[in-house]
Parts: structure tokens; sequence; C-alpha cells
């Protein structure tokens, strides 16, 4: 049964449950934004950007209290059921989620700030920036996938999880090198490395945005199933 | 070493997933069945109520029906012990096996058939007597008039019915002076001091106080042990507390019938779900 379109009886119900999720949305905005300008202070060196991202954090964790406890008054008062009880529990894992990306964001503006102190060779910040428009995109994916219901984007997203960990495992290869031919680079490549584990971790709450997007929609519990097992799921007739 | 470590983690979590998936859950086709419904219509004059009911009520489980008024729940759970019969212009259609005997055939019983099927309404509707004759009147009518027995089967009943430690110093005091919800609890120890198979609920808790309902609800949880247990309740939380399977109903047919815990997390119908979130249908 996909999530239903018809209106609720109770007026108030109905307009509680759609604050609640363009609160939701509003949310994953701002950890969006937080996600793309910790990347570009990383890449550009921009210490402004980077405090900017880590003050904001606050803002992130703020929301996620907020839409916390507006989810525990939507069940104490309103019992939801089916969809409506599925569409809460996916907002309240979904926000978990969302507050760890922005934790993220801080920690590679973080280590951002440590690196804008020291000589920058290019190449080293290349594949880090392939690396940060891959997730970037898989998070807007997700985001839609959330705001749209859409359990096809959401398997998308899935997919393109594996291509996100096998290119961090490149960039890690390459740093170990890197460390190992110059020791004086320890310090520095370590802060990158970090960087890339940041990154790597945003595409997993992504990842895992969509398997509550596809609970939400299809009431199937896929959480940690590769991604051919989550379609056989699917297509299996509940 | 490690490759082999990983591979063996992977599986213990492959078949640990697999078992969280199937769970436990109750499963229709795994029951026994108490009574087969086939094609089952209902008419009140012209009016057709019920229309080509197939259903089976699963032995020893609770089974809720809800649906909006008039959708034809308290009609069907009617039919299971044939109160519609008081009714003139009744006519119907189709089979009601109670353990495989047809319930309307003319050879019936009915007198026995509803000491088989006994039935709790949704106002307590004790007989002005004391507590205990309230309990043995039915065992009376059967003809035990034994003192001892009596005595008894209405300990029994009433201890059955979460009563006893209430009443037992008043069993002699008249039922009448007596709470709502204790009131409910006398008639369903009178409904099950003459061993019933099925017992039939018919908002049985609608006109208590919620601690009065939650015994009520405790009561049916330890009953279902016993008896099949038929529920009809407007009150949704409580079928999705109580029962093990729920049907819902609309407009005389069962839109969907399966286990409660399927139905209120992901029903299969649009209609089911927009009655049980509360939505315009």
């Amino acid at each position: 049964m996909a999530t239903n379109k018809s209106q609720h009886i109770s007026q108030q119900f109905e307009t509680e449950l759609q604050d609640i999720r363009s609160r939701v949305l509003a949310m994953a905005g701002l950890v969006e934004q937080q996600v793309a300008d910790a990347l570009d202070s990383l890449i550009t060196g921009n210490v402004d950007l980077a405090r900017q991202v880590i003050e904001q954090d606050t803002q992130v964790n703020n929301l996620e209290m907020q839409i916390d406890e507006e989810c525990t008054q939507i069940i104490a008062l309103r019992q939801p059921t089916a969809s409506d009880l599925r569409l809460i529990i996916a907002i309240l894992k979904t926000i978990t989620d969302l507050e760890r990306i922005g934790d993220e964001a801080h920690s590679i503006a973080r280590k951002a700030l440590n690196l804008s102190e020291q000589d920058r060779p290019k190449k080293s910040y290349r594949e880090l920036s392939a690396l940060g428009t891959r997730v970037c995109t898989m998070l807007r994916d997700a985001f839609d996938a959330f705001a749209r219901f859409d359990v096809e984007a959401a398997l998308k997203v899935a997919r393109e999880d594996k291509n996100v960990d096998e290119e961090y495992e490149g960039i890690l290869r390459q740093m170990i090198t890197y460390m190992m031919e110059d020791p004086r680079t320890i310090s520095r490549v370590l802060d990158l490395m970090w960087s890339a584990r940041s990154l790597e971790r945003i595409g997993d709450h992504a990842n895992n945005v969509c398997e509550y997007v596809i609970f939400l929609v299809e009431g199937k519990d896929v959480r940690h199933l590769s991604v051919e097992n989550m379609e056989k799921v699917l297509k299996e007739k509940s | 070493m490690e490759a082999v470590k990983q591979t063996a983690a992977s599986t213990a979590r492959a078949i640990n997933i697999e078992a969280i998936h199937r769970g436990d859950k109750v499963k229709l086709a795994d029951e026994k069945t108490c009574i087969e419904v086939k094609d089952f219509d209902l008419y009140y004059g012209d009016k057709q109520a019920l229309h080509g009911i197939n259903m089976t009520i699963p032995k020893n489980r609770v089974t809720a029906f809800i649906g909006p008024s008039g959708c034809g729940k308290s009609t069907l759970l009617r039919c299971f012990n044939r109160m519609n019969d008081l009714i003139d212009s009744v006519r119907i259609d189709g089979e009601m096996l109670l353990e495989g005997v047809d319930l309307n055939t003319p050879s019936i019983n009915v007198a026995d058939l509803r000491r088989q099927v006994g039935m709790v309404f949704q106002k307590p509707n004790p007989f002005p007597k004391s507590i205990y004759e309230n309990v043995a009147y039915g065992l009376r009518l059967q003809g035990v008039n034994d003192r001892l027995t009596l005595d008894k089967m209405v300990e029994k009943s009433l201890k059955g019915a979460a009563l006893w430690n209430e009443v037992k110093d008043r069993l002699h005091e008249s039922a009448m002076g007596m709470s709502g919800g204790q009131q409910q609890r006398l008639v369903i120890a009178r409904a099950i001091a003459i061993e019933p198979e099925v017992l039939l609920l018919d908002e049985p808790a609608s006109a208590l106080d919620p601690l009065s309902t939650l015994k009520i609800e405790e009561l049916i949880y330890e009953l279902k042990d016993k008896y099949t247990i038929v529920i009809v309740t407007h009150n949704m939380q409580q079928a999705a507390r109580v029962s093990d399977y729920t049907a819902f109903m609309y407009m005389g047919e069962v839109i969907e019938f399966g286990a409660t815990d399927e139905l209120f997390t992901n029903p299969t119908k649009k209609q089911t779900e927009d009655y049980i979130t509360g939505r315009y249908g």
C-alpha cells in the first residue's frame, strides 16, 4: 500500500502531518547546504565558510529536537496507524541520520580550518572534490526521494552508495601512498583522510534515508540488505 | 582468514535478518477453523445487509470486526448464534459452518447453539438477582442444581472473568449494585459458566471507563486459550490491542481480513487504510 493521498477527517491532524513533513524537508535542505559548504571550504580553503558551517550545526541539532518532540506529540495524541504510523517512524529515524550528516559536515569544516593553514597541493584535493560532488548528488537525490515518496529514486541512491564506497577505498590507497612517500605530509593527509571518511559516512546516511523511504511507502524493512536483495524484497507481493 | 571471518559474519547476519523478516507472526493458513462462512448473504426485507461474506474464524484466537456504523459487523456477529432469527424480515443465503456443521439447518437446536456460542452485549445486562444467581442462572437452566457443583462453577467462572477477588465476600448481594465494569465482567462470567466454545462480544467495553476497559481487554487475552472469541468494536486501538486477526467491513462486505499487526501497519486495501487512519473514504 503506497502512501495515502486522501485527506484526514481531522483537518488539524492533516495540518500537523504537513507541518512536520515540511520541517523535515527544511532540515534536510539545511543539512545539504552544510555539506556543500563544508566541502567548498575544504577544497578552497575558505575559512569564513568553514566557521559558518561549524556555527550552523546548532541549528541542525535544534531542528532534530523540535521534530522529535512533535513526533512524540503525534504518537501520544493521535495514535497514528498504517501509512501515518510509518511516516512518523520514518521521520524519527530520518532526522537522526540528518543530524549525523550535520555532525560529519561539522567535522569536515574543522578539518578545513586545520588545512587552511598549510600548503595546498592541488592533486590531493581533486579526488576528494570528485567524491564530495558524488556524495552531494546522492544526498540531494535521497532527499528528493523522501519528498516525493519515490521508491525508484530511493533504489537509485542505494545503488550509487556502492560507487561512493569504491571511490573512498581508492582515495584511501592513494593517501597511504602519499604518506609513505613523504612522512612530512602525514598530519595533513590524515586530515584529508578523515574528511574522505566523513564524506563516505554521509553517503551511508543518505542510503539509510532511502531505506526509510522504502519502508514508508511499501511497508517493507530493507535495512542491511544488498541492493539486489532489496529489489527482490520489493518485487515480492506482500 | 579475514575473508573467511567476513563471510561467516555476513551469513550469520543474513540468517538473522531472514528470521526478523519472517518473524513469529500469526498466519491464517496455519490456524484451525472454528467457524467457516461461505458466500453468506443476509437481507432485512428487501435491503441486503451482508454481501457474499467468505471468511474463516480461527479457533482459540481473537478475531475483531471493525468498520463504520451500519457496515454489517454486528449483523454478521449475530448470525453466529442465530440472534437474527428473532427478526422476522431476515432472510439468509449461503452457509455458516460451526465446527463443520451448518448452523442454519433446521435440525439445529437453537438453544443448544446459543449454549455453544455465548454472547455479551454493549450494555451490561445482569439479571436483577444476586451475583451468585446471575452466574448460576445458565447452569440452573441446564438442570444443574447440586449446590457443590454450582459453587465450584460460580467460583471458576468469576475467577475466569477476573472478578472473584472483588466479589467473593458479597456473592449474595444484588448484581445491580456493581459498577459498570464489574457488571460487564459478571455478564462475561455468566456467559463462560456454561462453557461455550465461542464467545461473541458486541462492543463489550464501549460503555466502560478506560481502566475497566483495560480489565476487559486483559480478560479477553486470558480467555483466548480456552475460547474462540469474536469481538465487534468501534475502538480501533482496542481491536489492535486484543485481536490476533482483524476483519475490516464496509457496506456489508468484508474488505480485508488478515493478521492484526499487518492490517494496522501495512493494509493492502486503500479503503482499509483510509478507515484506520481516519481519512475521507
